[in-house]
């Protein structure tokens, strides 16, 4: 049985991590997936995307599922591994003092699991403060380390100069701004294995732009992931199968600035190919521009 | 009417300054209809004279403000302590003096019973020297089964390779820091904190019940009170779900049940608001033996396990700085809703930095939802300094302090967490007393044994393991320790109208014991013998 892939989504308390997971909840179909929650809050799943309730399990409208896991995060994932059908993918919400980084070593642990990004949501009004905060600032300056992607919320309410300021004190990874919660589900969960991603719709078309096509064999494949990963590519995700100088075939899995490659699966056939998602305005095309 | 009961003793200590010192209890309903002279008791109407504590010692039923229940949980498996304990049913166990001790008291308990995982507790190689325990040492228990020994302080997690192999773990290439590796690149199995135990709590037979206490694990916590004079005792972070609160009901509701109970709801896995909204819930299921309606708040972690948040230089050996367990907006939160619903929340604060955002929270809350009297309690607070004692006392916080680490690892805080600056002022008992602030001593038992009289030695002499006096200006004196394991532990739970001193009106709960602690030299405070209780008004003994 293949891993079971896992978005780490963490940020500090308030951030809009709630909000951003409701708005992936409603764009997963035909995903099926699993959202693991600290605790269901008072800002918690939308209660419109609510179906039922099995024990600790919300039943979520598309085949999606919620549980909380409390103290036992580890025990509430393997829980989650073992259901039928299983879920196509995995969404953790980290709890609001976590360190994402130390969350994603634990999950490490768990063989059956594979970690596929960490995507910290942080509040444009309130981070400059909190990361500045005599108690939490190490807490929230580690929070910000650990993500491939930043997402910052309520820019909007941030005026112009202030926002490029405090862009620029971010770590070097792709940053997306998100009015309540708006990102392509592709940016936040990585590209479907053997799909073309999702067409980018409504407002998505202004902020974002995706590329898939096929790659001709052989490609310097590390080359590839150096141009896809290095600053200011504007590459947020990227996934493809790729045949090596050497006549391997590896899959390329890119999360911000961080690639991975990994012998490709016996089961993927057909023709070498690759999707990015990207920027718009920043992202060049690459590798076939 | 029912009947009165008038005890005898050799000696009664009241802990009321009006009437310090008796001669005769006369106990009538499960209460306390007077303390003083047979002629004067009489006067109640006919009695029943009762001279079984004729040769003993009562003083008030001695009260543990933070323990846990899983202290009786535990007995189920294997003892791998270094000092000699008792166990709930009052046989002596034996420390183990080495590893090879350990090993074989484990080897032993595998062929007691031939299958299932084996689980050992309160293993402390700190003892044992500088070489760690590896899977290779509990190997020798067995190859096939599961083995897993939970060390003294509850931080770290030893294992075999068995348990290794079935959480998965035995392979190369783990990258954590709380898994360290061998020469072999394989974990050494030795597992720290909560996350490297996670994976293999279960497998070693340490699954939910140990930590909630199920009901054969509250029955041993009874008798271990009794043992100890304990007549009324915390389990500090409970879950209290339904089923959990239904077996408390059930035991606490047994005749034969000798403590009462107050179990804080641990907030966790919940926001403030429902925190809060279970709480008040729980409260009106109180019963005399069962007190529910309070919440139990964890700001950091331990200083031992170097998780706990510490101020300004830090860990003495460079560690970096710990983890805070729930965010302030939280905190603040919940203690603004729990002062407006009368809920006493209490807060595991263990370094001196989460000390100051607790305090720091709870004056913005108090500020924003005034309530007099509140009662709100901060647990541990072991480097609180005078001037956050000045913080509570302003604040109307009072404090229950950790005064048995001064003893069981008050030479690892002096030598590697804190210094001995720092080690000095440690739970500073003396501190909070000069500053007004009402107090309270605990073991947090079972990280260290329910026991008062030691909680109450250790505050008193403030010795370490290795003989060393750990701040001597911190050094409160008897009468005061004594108050702080009766009516100072029941004031944190607003109990102190109904218990914690012999006199008129009050439950009749006793503690029995073979010397008057005022009498005997302060160093020889622990070793005061406790032949039971009284619980109201019925006679429980510890033989």
């Amino acid at each position: 049985m293949t891993a079971l892939p896992c978005t780490l989504v963490g940020g500090w308390l308030g951030a809009g991590k709630t909000t951003l997971v409701n708005a992936l909840l409603r764009q997963a179909p035909p995903r099926r997936l699993a959202v693991l929650v600290n605790d269901f809050g008072s800002a918690g799943i939308d209660a419109s995307l609510v179906e039922g309730a099995t024990g600790t399990v919300l039943e979520l409208a598309g085949g999606c599922i919620c549980c909380s896991y409390g103290a036992d995060l580890l025990g509430t994932v393997q829980q989650v591994l073992q259901r039928q059908p299983r879920p196509d993918a995995l969404l953790l919400e980290t709890s609001g003092v976590a360190d994402p980084a130390a969350v994603a070593r634990s999950l490490r642990l768990l063989a059956d699991v594979q970690l596929d990004g960490t995507v910290v949501v942080a509040d444009a009004q309130r981070l400059d403060a909190l990361r500045r905060d005599p108690y939490v600032g190490d807490t929230v300056r580690a929070q910000l380390a650990a993500a491939d992607l930043l997402v910052l919320s309520k820019a909007d309410l941030v005026d112009a100069d202030a926002l490029a300021g405090l862009r620029r004190t971010l770590p070097d990874v792709p940053v997306v701004d998100a009015e309540q919660g708006q990102l392509p589900i592709d940016v936040v969960l990585g590209l479907p294995a053997g799909r073309h991603p999702a067409p980018l719709a409504g407002a998505a078309g202004e902020r974002f732009v995706s590329r898939s096509a096929g790659l001709p064999a052989p490609q310097d494949v590390d080359a590839i992931a150096q141009r896809l990963t290095q600053a200011g590519s504007g590459v947020l995700r990227a996934k493809g199968l790729l045949t090596g100088a050497d006549g391997r075939r590896v899959l390329l899995q890119v999360v911000g600035r961080q690639a991975q490659l990994s012998p490709a699966p016996s089961t993927a056939t057909g023709p070498d190919r690759l999707a990015v998602i990207g920027l718009l305005g920043l992202y060049d095309g690459a590798p076939w521009s | 009417m029912a009947p009165i009961t008038v005890y005898r003793a050799r000696h009664i200590l009241t802990l009321n300054p009006a009437r310090p010192t008796a001669t005769h209890v006369a106990v009538r309903d499960g209460r306390i209809l007077g303390v003083g002279p047979l002629d004067e008791l009489r006067r109640w109407g006919p009695c029943e004279l009762d001279d079984r504590f004729a040769d003993r010692v009562l003083m008030p039923g001695l009260v543990e403000g933070h323990s846990h229940l899983m202290a009786g949980t535990l007995w189920r498996y294997t003892y791998c302590g270094f000092f000699d304990v008792h166990d709930p049913d009052g046989r002596r166990v034996a420390g183990s003096p080495s590893l090879d001790a350990v090993v074989q008291a484990l080897a032993a308990a595998a062929q007691a019973r031939p299958d299932g995982p084996l689980t050992g507790w309160g293993f402390d190689p700190i003892y044992f020297g500088s070489r760690r325990c590896n899977r290779h040492d509990l190997d020798r228990v067995s190859r096939t089964r599961p083995v897993g020994v939970m060390h003294a302080s509850g931080h770290i997690l030893n294992v075999n390779s068995a348990a290794l192999q079935a959480a998965g773990l035995l392979r190369p290439g783990i990258e954590h820091p709380a898994i360290p590796l061998g020469d072999d690149g394989l974990p050494s199995g030795e597992l720290k904190g909560p996350e490297g135990m996670g994976p293999v709590l279960a497998l070693v037979g340490l699954d939910r019940s140990f930590l909630s206490g199920d009901e054969a694990g509250i029955h041993a916590f009874g008798r271990l009170a009794v043992r100890a004079g304990v007549t009324t005792a915390t389990d500090l972070a409970a879950t209290l779900g339904d089923d959990e609160v239904a077996t408390l009901l059930r035991v606490t509701n047994d005749p034969r049940h000798p403590v009462r109970l107050v179990p804080l709801l641990r907030m966790i896995g919940m926001t403030p608001a429902q925190a809060v909204e279970r709480a008040v819930a729980l409260r009106g299921r109180s019963t005399d033996a069962l007190r529910l309606g309070r919440i139990k708040v964890v700001a950091d972690g331990s200083i031992q396990g170097f998780s706990a948040r510490l101020r300004w230089p830090g860990y003495f050996n460079g560690a970096p700085n710990g983890l805070w367990y729930t965010a302030p907006e939280a905190m603040r939160d919940a203690y603004e809703r729990a002062l407006r619903a009368g809920v006493p929340v209490h807060t595991h604060t263990n370094g001196d930095e989460a000390t100051a955002l607790a305090l720091d929270c709870f004056e913005a809350a108090l500020a924003a939802a005034p309530r007099a009297d509140h009662r709100f309690t901060l647990q541990h607070a072991q480097l609180a300094d005078r001037a956050q004692f000045q913080r509570m006392k302003a604040l109307g916080l009072g404090v229950n302090l950790f005064a048995n680490h001064l003893f069981y690892w008050g030479d690892e805080h002096a030598a590697v967490t804190v210094g001995p600056e720092r080690a000095a002022r440690m739970n500073a008992c003396r501190s909070a007393l000069d500053a007004g602030v009402p107090l309270a001593i605990h073991s947090d038992a079972p990280i260290t044994p329910l026991a008062p009289l030691f909680t109450a030695w250790c505050a008193v002499n403030r010795l370490s393991a290795s003989g060393q006096v750990l701040g001597e200006a911190e050094r409160i004196s008897v009468p005061q320790a004594l108050h702080a394991i009766t009516l100072g532990a029941a004031a944190s739970l607003h109990l102190d109208g109904e218990i914690g001193s012999i006199e008129c009106g009050k439950r009749a709960d006793f503690c029995v014991l073979d010397d008057d602690p005022l009498a005997v030299p302060p160093l020889a405070l622990k070793d005061i013998r406790v032949h039971g209780t009284v619980q109201g008004g019925r006679v429980f003994d510890a033989a």
